[in-house]
């Protein structure tokens, strides 16, 4: 046995290694991208990026089909996009072993929404197993296929935040069951979900929930800890170790499987109790399932937001608050902002420059909204803006309607949304921010950088013939570091005639490190404009004296701001000495 | 909970915390203890603040860290310093890079950076270090985070020998040497009572 320090996604791709996983397919989303980051490292399997959440789990089911274990992994807002699979995979069920792991963030730590992936378990009628930290997703990957195989169902793994991203000691065995794919058997009454066929596979769903609820009840997925009985606590998911630090007598009922909800093991644990609470992030779901089961529920408040914490835990039980230290009054916050070179920055300069409303979307360029630039108006979800900046020119008479999508999440879903709008007869204008990369979620490759999920080289889409093929009749691309030209080519494309696609192509700051030597001010020359400092570049601020000043340990030499300044006062500073520079 | 120990490190995106955070935790692995860490990245990487708890000992339940529980805060920058304070226990130790990271609502002058900053630090028992020169002595200027580990690790109850090799095993080969001295130099500054 090997001790291992694993975050819970390594566990999970751990788990479903050791499971004999033929294939895992997903999209990046933080918390779930390394879950296939780290599955394709290991022997035999097969790991892709799929251009969506949807053909991700389509794909997967594909494995199945033929017989293969498959892993599937995205976000909790992913699944909104691979719900509809999901829905009717449950009833055809499944060859291979199917799991579909999607990691929820309460509290928001890098997404759009918070939204209780439970629900979707109930919704789509399929098994959860809700893992509280890295050991147990492990341990809980490899059950998710052994329940799928044997009830003939996908099944659904969710993590949070804190289990993704917490590591834990977890201890490794190494073996790698030895699964032989099913044989491919053609059975249409299963696989083909035309109302007839459906109809059957509806009634068998509701019989394999029946099962799947006596299995839930005696798995071991569930677990009953008891301490002190005078108070029992019942909790799933990462809320588990919260309860544990501040409640450390209090009785436990682990929730492991949280559908279907195992109503007898949590009336025969009230019966042991004198009084039951419930513990839940996002709630309340499981205490609605509890008072449904018969059992009178000890109200504790519980946020219905955010992490459960200890602190959160103790509030809501009473235990008395810990001294706490004081923050400095006014330390000014750090909101993240783009890269020292980022390529969107002169785009987001030049969108400024257009007053236009600009529709916007998920990734890196998100940042474009926050000031100094604040040169873009929504965000919503994967796809959004282009969909948008057709529906807003619909109406907007005054200004013009741009859309600004990043290359991956515009073969994400932002295509389509470009065909919805030539066909629909759309004169906008769109904007690719191709920088060859998903740089929001790590660097991934897409279908537009070309690179796969194993570090190959493969096709890459020409976005100039895609958007050509999609009906725009104006397409140009142009180097986001060229401010002026940049400028031009958005002017140029917001009057012309017809669907306008305007592809401004630079690497990802973070990917290609072209440090090239910083950039001073002259102070003889700097007339204190400001101009610069609009950049929001975070090598460039105020000085004292009311000039701008570059900080050489920060700048990447990527010459935006010289051409934003228009006195000539931003100058060659020479090499960078090798001293500081580590906030970069 | 007795015979656990709580660090919170605390920077900036892009400063190294989170694999400081790492071997902080492998360390104490290494050392045979029940380890959690938690660190959230996504957003945070794009130089916006970082924080990466790791809790060690006989049995760790949460990987995450209460206000008034930590009993090291290691500080990349004086800023993160002052606003992760609440965290650390009223006899926490906190050791904390001599330098500032400004963020952008200062650098675009919609808001300042308090003019006591250090010195209210001070006040709460900070232990100065400056890793950036420290690092650059050992060579590396990009081994500030082993620096502030070394500092911190003057008051952790973890074993040399698994530092050094941790470190080792963690770090680009090629700065291997550099970086076990910038351990080295952190370390000895505040055995020596060197760090301010
Ligand atoms: S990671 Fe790349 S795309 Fe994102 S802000 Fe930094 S430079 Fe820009
Ligand atoms: S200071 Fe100017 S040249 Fe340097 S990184 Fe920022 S914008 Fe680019």
């Amino acid at each position: 046995m090997a001790r291992t320090l694993f975050s819970g996604n390594e566990a999970v791709a751990r788990g479903a290694w050791e499971a004999g996983v033929a294939v895992g397919v997903g999209y990046p989303g933080t918390p779930s991208t390394e879950v296939l980051e780290n599955l394709v490292r290991y022997e035999g399997v097969r790991c892709e990026w799929a251009p969506n959440e949807k053909v991700a789990a389509e794909v997967a089911a594909g494995v199945s089909l033929a017989g293969g274990r498959v892993i599937v992994t995205m976000k909790h807002v992913g699944l909104n996009v691979a719900a509809d699979p999901l829905f009717t995979l449950a009833y055809t069920g499944v060859g291979g072993g199917y799991v579909l792991f999607v990691a929820d963030d309460p509290g928001m730590h890098s997404s759009q929404n918070e939204q209780d992936s439970r629900r979707y378990a109930v919704a789509a009628k399929v098994p959860m197993l809700e893992p509280a930290d890295p050991a147990e997703a492990l341990a809980m990957t490899r059950a998710a296929f052994e329940i799928s195989e044997e009830f003939d169902v996908p099944v659904l793994v969710r993590s949070t935040t804190r289990v993704s991203h917490s590591k834990g000691v977890v201890e490794v065995d190494g073996a790698r069951a030895q699964v032989q794919p099913q044989p491919y058997i053609k059975d249409p009454a299963k696989w083909v979900m035309v109302p007839a066929n459906a109809r059957r596979r509806r009634i068998d769903l509701e019989e394999r929930l029946v099962r799947l609820a006596e299995h839930a009840e005696l798995s071991g997925l569930n677990r009953v800890e008891l301490r002190d009985r005078s108070l029992g606590v019942i909790v799933d998911g990462a809320a588990y170790r919260a309860v544990r630090e501040a409640l450390p007598d209090a009785s436990v009922l682990k929730i492991g499987m949280v559908h279907p909800f195992p109503r007898d093991l949590v009336r025969a644990f009230a019966a042991e109790v004198e009084s039951v609470a419930v513990v839940e992030e996002l709630g309340p779901f499981v205490r609605d399932l509890v008072v449904q089961a018969g059992v009178a529920v000890r109200e504790v408040p519980l946020p219905a937001w955010g992490e459960v914490t200890p602190a959160v835990v103790r509030a809501a039980f009473g235990v008395l608050p810990l001294e706490v230290r004081k923050v400095r009054e006014g330390v000014p916050e750090r909101p993240p902002l783009m890269c020292p070179g980022c390529p969107h920055r002169g785009v987001f300069w030049a969108l400024k420059r257009t007053k236009a409303v600009v529709t916007g979307d998920i990734g890196c360029y998100t940042l474009g909204a926050a000031p100094p630039l604040a040169a873009m108006d929504s965000c919503i979800c994967m796809g959004a803006s282009v969909g948008m900046a057709h529906g807003a020119s619909l109406v907007e008479r005054e200004r013009p309607v741009i859309g600004v999508i990043g290359d991956s999440t515009f073969a994400h879903s932002g295509i389509t949304g470009l065909v919805h709008m030539a066909y629909n007869g759309s004169h906008g204008t769109i904007v690719v921010l191709d920088n060859r990369t998903t740089a929001m979620t790590g660097h991934q490759g897409n279908p537009i950088s070309g690179v796969t999920l194993s570090g190959e080289h493969t096709s890459e889409l020409d976005l100039e013939a895609l958007a050509r093929a999609c009906g725009a009749g104006w397409v140009r691309t142009v180097d986001p570091f060229d401010l002026a030209t940049t400028l031009a080519a958005l002017k140029e494309a917001i009057a012309a005639p017809t669907l306008a696609v305007l592809i401004a192509k630079a690497p990802c700051a973070l990917l290609e490190k072209r440090v090239k030597d910083p950039v001073a001010v002259d102070d003889d020359v700097c007339t204190a404009c400001g101009s610069c400092i609009q950049l929001g570049c975070p090598a460039i601020s105020k000085a004292d004296s009311g000039n701008a000043q570059i900080d050489v340990t920060i700048c990447v030499g990527c010459g935006q701001c010289e051409q934003v300044c228009r006195f000539g006062a931003i100058v060659p500073a020479g090499p960078a000495c090798d001293l500081g520079g580590s906030a970069r | 909970m007795s015979g656990v120990t709580t660090v919170v490190l605390a920077g900036v995106g892009g400063q190294g915390t989170i694999l400081a955070g790492d071997v902080l935790a492998k360390v104490a692995m290494a050392d045979g203890h029940d380890v959690r860490l938690s660190e959230v990245h996504g957003m945070a990487q794009r130089g916006g603040s970082v924080i990466t708890f790791v809790r060690f000992g006989d049995e760790v339940h949460a990987p995450v860290v209460d206000p008034g529980t930590a009993d090291h805060l290691i500080a990349f920058e004086m800023i993160e310093a002052a606003r992760q304070l609440p965290l650390l226990k009223r006899d926490g130790r906190l050791v904390v890079n001599q330098r500032v990271v400004l963020p952008l609502p200062v650098l675009v002058g919609a808001a300042r950076v308090p003019d006591d900053l250090e010195a209210a630090l001070a006040r709460e028992g900070a232990i100065f270090v400056d890793a950036e020169a420290l690092a650059c002595e050992a060579g590396s200027s990009k081994s500030a985070n082993i620096v502030l580990l070394g500092a911190a690790s003057a008051g952790l109850p973890l074993s040399e020998e698994s530092w050094a090799e941790v470190i080792a095993s963690r770090v680009p080969p090629a700065t291997v040497e550099a970086n076990l001295r910038a351990f080295e130099l952190g370390r000895a500054a505040c055995l020596k009572g060197a760090c301010r």
